[in-house]
């Protein structure tokens, strides 16, 4: 009784274990997430979207420590607006990716978010960007998160080059499904955006609704 | 255990280097059988499999190891984690099922060796490091998997991975197998999952080793590091 100090979980930092994915298609990009939230072995948000606009036609996907991540993509968001007033035109997917590899670059040891950036822009189309640990790398499709050590075998096996729109939304979602299978720390519902040169389309798949396997 | 330099020499400010640079860090490091295992059953059998990389630290002491063991006749191990746990261990079921064997005077069960695994792993499990996949053919019951990981649980599975490499292929394996696959298809399902692993896992490569066994027996092939399967990703 003495010195009790209440569930673990008040003391835990909170992570977004995650899985998260992005692809890109001719014209666009699909990304995905998973949307638990743990602080240690309590999941503490059961429906957080963790993909996050940083423009009209740029989302990012965030993993790692939830409070890091979040304010990574804020501060970002705040520095593309800017920019994008500067130069008069909507920014680049390449400008966003390179604010965020340079906040993750500069402060890597105090921060642990890994954060997928990838959009649509006028002059290269869909693209998707890698930011992990401060490198900078431009990828046909990017996974992240705790859950993503479960589904390289997958994704490598799957991925074409030249994949639909329809067909990378369905890639997105049956490596989601996999991976919140395996995966302790990812779960709930799944997230999608699709983003062209028309549109930014936020949709979300419910448990019931997502694939099935042969154990289920 | 680190190797012990002696040096005469006071260590006053900088050196340039420094005895024990010579001494690789290999050579103090535990051999594990870092490992890409993998075994599955279908109707009339199991396939098995596994990559060929022992590691001391980042040295690979063997590029070409089998680690499938054979413990009786129709009944095979895949080894991963210590290599000198997992072969101690192997060795003592392998003399335990022989004796049952002849105790009964009939080829053992293969739940049986799975169960003499569990045993010797749960009850030293502080002092081991063994995650072992157990599988073979028996009359009663077929085709049969054991999962014992470290700890020592025992878990029978249509399908199960193993080793630091299987993480990468869960999902893989989740959408692609299927109850109701024959024997080809098992044993392409097999070596594309451990490709994949060794193409992602560093402890994991060299060649993949397969074994099928059945009421005929045990066939057992290799596919060399230049006719694995490929798999396009950039």
């Amino acid at each position: 009784m003495l010195g009790e100090t209440g569930p673990e979980w008040t003391t835990e930092e909170v992570k977004t274990g995650t899985t998260i994915i992005a692809i890109e298609f001719a014209g666009g990009v699909v990304l995905g997430s998973d949307s638990r939230v743990s602080a240690g072995e309590s999941v503490v948000n059961r429906v957080m979207n963790k993909l996050s606009p940083l423009h009209d036609r740029i989302y990012c996907a965030l993993s790692g420590s939830a409070a890091d991540a979040q304010t990574i993509a804020e501060i970002v968001n705040y520095q593309l607006d800017v920019h994008s007033i500067e130069i008069g035109e909507d920014p680049q997917v390449r400008s966003a990716a390179t604010l965020v590899r340079n906040i993750s670059y500069k402060y890597k040891e105090e921060l642990s978010a890994h954060l997928i950036v990838a959009g649509w822009d006028r002059r290269d189309g869909g693209q998707v960007f890698a930011t992990l640990n401060g490198l900078l790398t431009r990828q046909p499709f990017a996974i992240g998160g705790s859950g993503s050590s479960y589904i390289y075998g997958f994704v490598d096996a799957e991925y074409r080059k030249g994949m639909t729109k329809e067909e990378c939304q369905q890639f997105v979602v049956n490596t989601l499904a996999l991976a919140m299978n395996r995966d302790g720390s990812s779960g709930g519902v799944a997230y999608m955006v699709t983003i062209d040169e028309h549109s930014t389309e936020e949709k979300v798949i419910l448990g019931n609704d997502l694939p099935t396997f042969f154990d289920q | 255990m680190a190797a012990a330099v002696a040096t005469m020499m006071p260590n006053l400010g900088q050196q340039i280097s420094s005895k024990n640079d010579m001494i690789p860090d290999w050579t103090s490091q535990e051999v594990s059988t870092g490992t890409t295992i993998m075994a599955v059953e279908y109707d009339g059998g199991v396939v098995i499999g596994a990559d060929s990389r022992t590691t001391t630290g980042a040295y690979i002491a063997n590029r070409v190891t089998d680690k499938l063991t054979p413990i009786h006749d129709r009944i095979f191990c895949c080894r991963s984690g210590s290599a000198a746990d997992t072969q101690a261990i192997a060795d003592v079921v392998t003399y335990q099922l022989g004796f049952h064997s002849i105790e009964l005077d009939e080829p053992p069960l293969v739940e049986t060796a799975a169960n003499l695994f569990r045993a010797s792993c749960y009850r030293y499990r502080e002092e081991l490091t063994a995650g072992i996949l157990v599988a073979g053919w028996d009359r009663r019951k077929g085709g049969q998997v054991y999962c014992v990981p470290i700890g020592g649980m025992l878990v029978r599975q249509p399908v199960s991975v193993g080793g630091s490499g299987s993480t990468y292929i869960y999902g893989f394996m989740d959408s692609n197998y299927k109850p109701g696959l024959t024997k080809e298809q098992c044993l392409e399902l097999t070596a594309a999952a451990l490709s994949l692993a060794m193409e992602r896992d560093g402890s994991s490569g060299g060649v993949v080793r397969l074994a099928t066994i059945s009421e005929d027996g045990v066939e057992r092939r290799v596919i060399l590091g230049n006719q694995l399967p490929k798999f396009s990703t950039h």
